[in-house]
């Protein structure tokens, strides 16, 4: 297990250069420019600035010059942010969307799996339609329609929490709750559809006949098998939960780095583009590769390969 | 076992799906709304675009049934008119996440070894790079309009298949059953298409349903941005989007987007059960 860990890592560098280069080329073939404003910068002024942060070297010495500041560590300083490397930003901003990224993954695993398996138990009864369509419900409505309501709700009318900040643990309930519903309802469905299957197959007669309790057929001898799909999922699901979300950031006004995302593409602040981008790659990477290591885990018969 | 239940799976799944009364009312609501949404505009009277601010704001009235917008434009025609766009990104979004999601996760899966590795390192790659930087190069490229828009859908919405057939994939291919076929002697094209990909058609049904919600709003996105349907026609996504800035003071602004929006996905969320437990082999027969 440990030569395949170190493999993943190794595989891990291509990936992040071929990401660090995709999304330089794309940055740079992209109109405008990190300098353009409504009114636009004297010439000689702006052209002051390219010399300043190296942006009038050929590009290809412009990539390498990142490499090399990469491999220090270094992702260089932002470009609309001045003072700031990107270093810091991420460094100042990145502890909040994990705290939130946390919250909501520990709701949305715990209700999501939950309410899946309580479902595909009763399967075609109340007790399945009704919290199936709640989940349903989770997932049509987007995070810029559930943010607002939360807060008109519990913030405006029943004054139970701030309507927006970071500073109390009370103002981590809101922000995690919206985060937490779309993957609480992703994982509800996921866990139903794959709980069906495995409830249907003949291990599970078998432990039943055996005289198993319900409890010990459901936890341990289906769910384990169930859950393939959700732990595929978790890969995706954690480095999105992680990397934070611009719409709930704003409406909550929470530091975090997802408004960044958005933000320095917008302004084609190109370090700080590169630096998030890194991070979300990298993210993806680590939870993928923990969640083929359950994958196998899970399944006896899968070796590391 | 008559002869009537040896015919092939698909027969068995089309009776099974219109015994089911939930999955069959499903397939009515969807049917009707598409069908709405299509023909719908040719018979009312407002456009989606001719603006009365005399009339801006209005709550429901028997002259406009679901009420006018801040530039009094008329909500139904407009929810009829966003319909058609939403219905085509959902087209969209399935199509490429059954087509190439399901193929390229399902060879991932069925290879292993190294190829899985390179192909898994494929994903992680284009799931990493910057979104906003993707659609506004496309804008530059191919232009405003529904080309690149579902190219913007496209590229994105088979990749957490993709990961999820996979993942199935590598579960299933050790099961006894399909080491049996291998033995057999059958190709490995059938093996997964006529074994595997039934054994977790469930995963993908489920998936797709989860697919085409997540491709409606993300459409809403790429217009903000710029790229796709560009005011005043609209969209489901744009329409709710618009409407939760105006929730306190006219809220039939969101209600009525949100209410065609969450029927439509409800229908095809119980067609899509109807539809796991049709085509599944050992689901009781009735």
């Amino acid at each position: 297990m440990f030569k395949y860990i170190l493999k993943r890592f190794l595989e891990a560098i291509p990936v992040l250069l071929v990401v660090t280069l995709l999304t330089f080329s794309m940055l740079h073939i992209a109109p405008g420019g990190p300098f353009d404003q409504e009114k636009p910068l004297p010439a000689d002024i702006e052209a002051n600035l390219r010399a300043y942060y190296g942006l009038d070297k050929p590009l290809i010495e412009q990539y390498f010059q990142y490499l090399k500041n990469l491999f220090h560590g270094d992702l260089g300083p932002s470009f609309k942010y001045p003072g700031w490397t990107v270093n810091e930003i991420i460094a100042n901003k990145i502890p909040v969307s994990i705290e939130l990224g946390i919250y909501s993954l520990i709701i949305a695993l715990f209700f999501g799996i939950l309410i899946g398996v309580l479902a595909a138990l009763n399967q075609n009864t109340f007790l399945d339609y009704v919290p199936m369509s709640l989940a349903m419900i989770g997932i049509c409505l987007p995070s810029f329609v559930i943010a607002p309501l939360l807060i008109l709700i519990f913030a405006i009318k029943l004054e139970w929490f701030h309507t927006s900040g970071w500073n109390d643990m009370s103002d981590r309930v809101l922000p995690s709750i919206t985060m937490a519903i779309f993957y609480t309802a992703y994982l509800a469905r996921l866990t139903r559809g794959s709980m069906l299957d495995v409830l249907q197959q003949d291990y599970i007669r078998t432990a039943k006949a055996k005289g198993l309790s319900p409890y010990r057929i459901t936890f341990v001898h289906a769910l384990r098998n169930a859950l393939h799909p959700i732990v595929s999922y978790l890969g995706p699901a954690l480095a999105g939960l992680i990397s934070g979300s611009f719409v709930i950031e704003t409406v909550f006004n929470i530091p975090g780095l997802g408004q960044f995302f958005v933000q320095a593409a917008f302004n084609r602040d190109y370090t700080l583009v590169l630096g998030t981008v890194l991070c979300y790659a990298i993210a993806i990477v680590v939870f993928n590769l923990i969640a083929d290591i359950i994958l196998v885990w899970l399944n006896p018969k899968e070796k590391f390969s | 076992m008559n002869i009537v239940d040896q015919r092939t799976l698909w027969f068995q799944a089309s009776k099974k799906l219109t015994r089911n009364s939930l999955a069959f009312i499903g397939l009515i609501i969807v049917t009707f709304i598409l069908l709405l949404c299509f023909f719908g505009p040719f018979f009312i009277e407002y456009s989606y675009e001719e603006q009365n601010l005399a009339i801006a704001g209005m709550a429901p009235s028997r002259a406009h049934w679901f009420g006018t917008d801040m530039l009094g434009r008329d909500l139904f025609s407009r929810i009829l008119y966003g319909g058609r766009i939403s219905f085509m990104v959902a087209f969209v979004a399935s199509l490429v996440s059954l087509g190439i999601g399901v193929t390229y996760g399902a060879i991932s899966g069925w290879a292993g070894g190294t190829v899985d590795r390179l192909m898994m390192r494929i994903v992680e790659i284009l799931y990493s790079l910057p979104y906003t930087i993707f659609v506004i190069l496309l804008m530059v490229f191919i232009g405003r309009g529904l080309l690149p828009l579902f190219l913007a859908i496209g590229a994105v919405e088979w990749l957490i298949m993709a990961r999820i057939v996979r993942g199935q994939v590598l579960f299933i291919k050790n099961q006894p059953y399909i080491e049996a076929s291998r033995i057999l002697g059958q190709s490995k094209i059938k093996i997964v298409y006529k074994h595997i990909i039934p054994n977790i058609a469930s995963t993908i049904i489920i998936c797709i349903t989860l697919t085409i919600p997540n491709a409606m709003l993300l459409e809403s996105f790429i217009s903000f941005l710029g790229l796709g349907v560009q005011a005043p026609m609209t969209s489901w996504g744009d329409l709710i989007k618009e409407g939760s800035i105006a929730m306190e003071t006219c809220p039939w602004l969101i209600i009525f987007p949100s209410l065609f929006f969450s029927l439509t996905l409800f229908s095809l969320n119980f067609l899509g059960d109807g539809l796991r437990d049709a085509l599944d082999p050992r689901s009781k027969r009735s």
